[in-house]
């Protein structure tokens, strides 16, 4: 820590404020919640994360927020590409809405989602005579994660797309590509890197997401009962062990799944 | 990427006029334009809308009432308390991360920024899991707030350090991308002049700085107002005493008094619009000091504040 290169004065008060800012705030919660998993001891924590309940709700929560960030993906790029590259009316509205997700509490997005949704509901009314049913179903839930991502992906890609160069997709058009494949040849390639940031942050933030679920999913166990759910149930039932494990498993295969896609990154832009 | 005549960075090539060699087709292009913004409509215009038609839908009498409920006041004096401590807590803290990554090389350091990235990666349930391990009844400083009668989970001080925890990257991660972005010659010209560090970073560092220190603050602002999940796991739900707006708008909610929960959340979505718009304005300030720079040929690039900010 201590070879240090610049010749600003303030190293070592800037880095003892960050560590022990750092270290109250974030290491020693960190370290609690570790702590606290590994006084259980292997087989009890083995048998708490394997319960049949928290296998669902993994399952739901981790499932759902991969078919949400794939949305996202398809969705964001395509906003991005119309921010960018069209002029029309509203733009600059539209444009400035997209970090709505990230501006709205996610509880009233919740609410507004399930007020909108619900049997009764200016959608879910005409919905529902289809017989299709959003509130309180898995598919609720993915509305609510759709919603929450999608900041991510358009805001990834849109200052990549806006510096992309002219020249080659001349040159593409030029060659005689059609402008199809134009796209799918020269502009999509340079745009996955971005898109996939986007989609793995989409998807890390659906992982978590509680606030704008817990009202349109109905709660059910072993039905609409996501992790996150999960811990706050057995926290309300003093069940501090188990919230604890449920919470381990969940960092555990987000850290893994994040590591994932890192490596799926780093394989795209090796150049060949 | 081989630029062919220099172009200001963020400067947009396809500026509404003068389109590319080749483009989509007119109706492809409508059809795609069409295809976002219904997209749009339906995810993001759509529950903003119900927000404020549900607030008012049993007349500008309940509205008013629900918020003038005691219960509704102070749910809000406690969500300003909570941003009041968390915007200057992390405001210092963003600026001594930035001054240390971007001034200096040191081993250890992306393990630094990863730590420091690490609670947008922590579900908000968790981190409130992780202080009640702290601070619970069975928790590690259990028997130390015993002996002092202090109560941290269900009470105020909870509400703090979970909001504190959940804000903690954003003001840093603003604050640092600019001062990257904008290296430090001057401040070593000015310690060759004999300028003590503290002068330097009030004299120079600070003033360059300013939108990104009022983008990171608005931000940080709004999660701090709105944070629910890490809040409600510590809080207790004690009306009057420990709900913050967003919590007050889940009792309500599950009270099935939904006209009021609805007039409560208008104020805080009132509050997310509000921070649209600051942003917005931010960011248009921020390209304007960047264009008059372009235009005196200053070479020393500006850089925006990043984009994908508030992971939340």
């Amino acid at each position: 820590m201590l070879s240090r290169r610049g010749v600003l004065p303030g190293f070592g008060l800037s880095l003892g404020y960050t560590l022990l800012y750092l270290g109250l705030m974030v290491l020693l919660p960190l370290s609690a919640l570790a702590y606290r998993a590994a006084g259980l001891g292997f087989v009890e924590f083995w048998n708490v994360a394997t319960e049949n309940r928290a296998l669902v709700a993994y399952k739901l929560s981790f499932g759902i927020s991969l078919l949400a960030a794939l949305t996202n993906a398809a969705f964001g790029l395509l906003l991005a590409w119309v921010l960018v590259r069209y002029t029309f009316p509203g733009r600059k509205l539209v444009d400035a809405m997209i970090d709505l997700p990230f501006a709205l509490p996610t509880a009233v997005a919740g609410i507004a989602l399930t007020a909108l949704y619900a049997p009764t509901g200016f959608l879910g009314e005409p919905l529902a005579r289809l017989g299709i049913q959003v509130a309180y179903t898995p598919l609720g839930i993915f509305m609510a994660l759709v919603f929450t991502g999608i900041p991510f992906v358009v805001r990834t890609v849109q200052p990549v797309l806006e510096e992309l160069d002219a020249s080659v997709e001349e040159a593409a058009a030029i060659l005689g590509a059609t402008r199809l494949q134009t796209f799918t040849r020269v502009i999509l390639p340079g745009l996955v890197p971005a898109a996939l940031t986007g989609f793995a942050l989409a998807f890390a933030r659906g992982v978590g997401e509680y606030g704008s679920v817990v009202f349109i999913s109905g709660n059910m166990p072993f039905k609409t009962e996501i992790a996150p759910l999960l811990i706050v149930t057995k926290l309300e039932g003093y069940d501090y062990a188990g919230a604890t494990v449920i919470a381990c498993v969940m960092l555990g295969v987000s850290f893994l799944s994040l590591l994932a896609i890192n490596l799926i990154q780093r394989r795209l832009v090796r150049p060949q | 990427m081989s630029a062919a005549s220099p172009r200001a960075p963020g400067q947009r090539i396809y500026h509404g006029h003068g389109t590319p060699a080749k483009t989509e087709g007119r109706l492809a292009r409508l059809f795609l334009i069409g295809a976002a913004l219904a997209f749009w409509a339906l995810f993001l215009l759509a529950p903003l809308v119900v927000v404020f038609g549900s607030a008012l839908s049993e007349g500008i009498e309940v509205y008013v009432a629900a918020l003038a409920e005691p219960e509704t006041l102070s749910a809000i004096r406690l969500t300003l308390l909570a941003s009041a401590i968390a915007v200057p807590v992390n405001l210092l803290f963003g600026l001594s991360v930035a001054w240390l990554i971007s001034k200096y090389d040191f081993t250890g350091k992306s393990l630094l920024i990863t730590l420091i990235d690490l609670p947008f990666s922590v579900s908000p349930v968790i981190a409130g899991l992780m202080f009640v391990l702290l601070f619970g009844a069975r928790g590690w400083f259990a028997p130390l707030l015993e002996a002092l009668d202090a109560h941290v989970i269900f009470a105020v001080p909870g509400i703090v350090l979970a909001t504190l925890f959940i804000t903690a990257p954003l003001i840093a991660r603003e604050v640092l991308a600019v001062m990257q972005a904008q290296g430090d010659s001057e401040e070593e010209a000015a310690l060759t002049m004999g300028a003590s560090g503290w002068t330097i970073f009030r004299r120079i560092t600070l003033p360059k700085l300013k939108w990104g220190v009022i983008y990171g603050v608005i931000l940080c602002n709004a999660r701090a107002m709105g944070e629910f999940g890490a809040v409600s796991v510590v809080s207790g739900h004690i009306r009057g005493e420990t709900n913050t707006l967003p919590l007050h708008v889940e009792v309500l909610y599950n009270e099935y008094q939904f006209a009021a929960a609805f007039a409560v959340a208008s104020l805080l979505a009132f509050l997310a619009l509000l921070t649209l718009v600051l942003k917005q304005f931010v960011e248009w300030r921020a390209h304007k000091k960047l264009h008059a720079l372009s235009m005196q040929d200053v070479p020393a690039p500006l850089s925006l504040p990043p984009t994908p900010g508030v992971s939340s």
